[in-house]
């Protein structure tokens, strides 16, 4: 059996992160891959959100896209593996 | 400008449940009263928070099952026999309880009557909640988008929304087709086996139709049911899915 925490998931799975973090619905938001450049909402990376993080990671190429972990109320997110997030404007 | 922005943010909030409802023999609608809940898209989920006496979090997100013009909002959860947060909300949640979330949230599992269709909606195991919004939200606008739903499970006992789904018909515009993985019931008309490309291309919409397909359920049904649409030729980019931990389909 899998833990309902550690499944690959996908990046609707960490939508109420992303919107606790940038204040605004990140899931349809648009992120090219640093590593292959391909691109693609958000909703669709392949998220691991086994504790204490989540990692987003690259359909394609499975390179690490974002990383973001709580401790104690504060989020640190990185973002190196995306060359760009972009978010149309509602 | 400002205040707007801090009362837009994503907050936690109680709620009080409100009712039960046993959907399966493991999986239990929850029915919230949240005076201050602004509505949701079809489609969207929300996260939930349970807090041990020592302070230990657990948070997990659960897709809503009531359509945005319902009064009250509905999660359905399914147990997952070694989680953390499901066991409690199926099995020692009651009426009167408060609990803890925030959302909706989510804007790509989304279906509004403005993205027509034809629809197509794939479920695996209770990848069918958020579907069942999209189908009550379907019904309560009155929209004339025709829309199929294929619903994998594993036994007809496990099939969520069982009664609600077997009254759609024609009239409707909604077309229901069931698989059932492990053992069907004596006289069962329905598909028998886990959904592979024939299947896909007897229930849904030719590519021709450029049909608008919502998947959710377990990653490797997801995966499976995705990769035998794009093989069928249907486009990628009008495939939206949602995957959750391993389950039954």
């Amino acid at each position: 059996m899998v833990d309902e925490g550690v499944a690959t998931l996908d990046g609707n799975a960490i939508a109420g992160l992303l919107a606790d973090v940038f204040g605004e619905e990140m899931t349809t938001a648009t992120g090219t891959c640093a590593a292959c450049g391909a691109s693609g909402k958000v909703a669709t990376f392949a998220v691991f959100t086994r504790a204490p993080g989540a990692v987003a990671r690259c359909p394609a190429c499975a390179s690490v896209l974002m990383v973001l972990v709580t401790i104690r109320e504060i989020t640190c997110v990185d973002l190196r593996g995306l060359v760009s997030l972009e978010r149309r404007p509602r | 400008m400002a205040r707007a922005a801090v009362l837009g943010r994503l907050s936690w909030q109680l709620a009080t449940v409100s009712a039960l409802i046993d959907e399966t023999p493991a999986v239990r609608s929850i029915e919230l009263d949240s005076p201050a809940w602004r509505g949701h898209r079809a489609g969207q989920h929300v996260d939930v928070r349970l807090t041990a006496e020592d302070g230990y979090q657990a948070q997990r997100s659960y897709s809503i099952a009531s359509a945005p013009e319902e009064e009250r909002l509905v999660l359905t959860v399914e147990r997952l026999d070694d989680g953390e947060v499901s066991p409690y909300l199926v099995d020692e949640l009651r009426p009167g309880d408060k609990l803890e979330f925030r959302g909706p949230v989510g804007g790509y599992f989304v279906w509004e009557e403005a993205l027509g269709g034809p629809l197509l909606l794939v479920a695996g195991g209770s990848g069918v909640v958020p579907l069942r919004a999209i189908l009550r939200h379907h019904r309560a606008v009155g929209s004339t988008v025709p829309i199929r739903l294929l619903y994998s499970a594993r036994t007809l006992e496990d099939v969520i929304y069982r009664d609600e789904l077997a009254q759609f018909t024609d009239d409707d515009g909604v077309e229901v087709h069931f698989t059932l993985t492990r053992t069907q019931p004596e006289g069962w008309r329905g598909y028998g086996r886990r959904i592979d490309p024939e299947l896909l291309e007897e229930v849904s919409w030719p590519p021709s139709e450029r049909p608008l397909v919502y998947v959710c359920g377990p990653t490797a049904f997801v995966e499976t049911a995705a990769s035998a649409l794009v093989g069928l030729g249907h486009e990628p980019a009008r495939i939206r899915t949602e995957r959750f931990g391993a389950t039954g389909t």
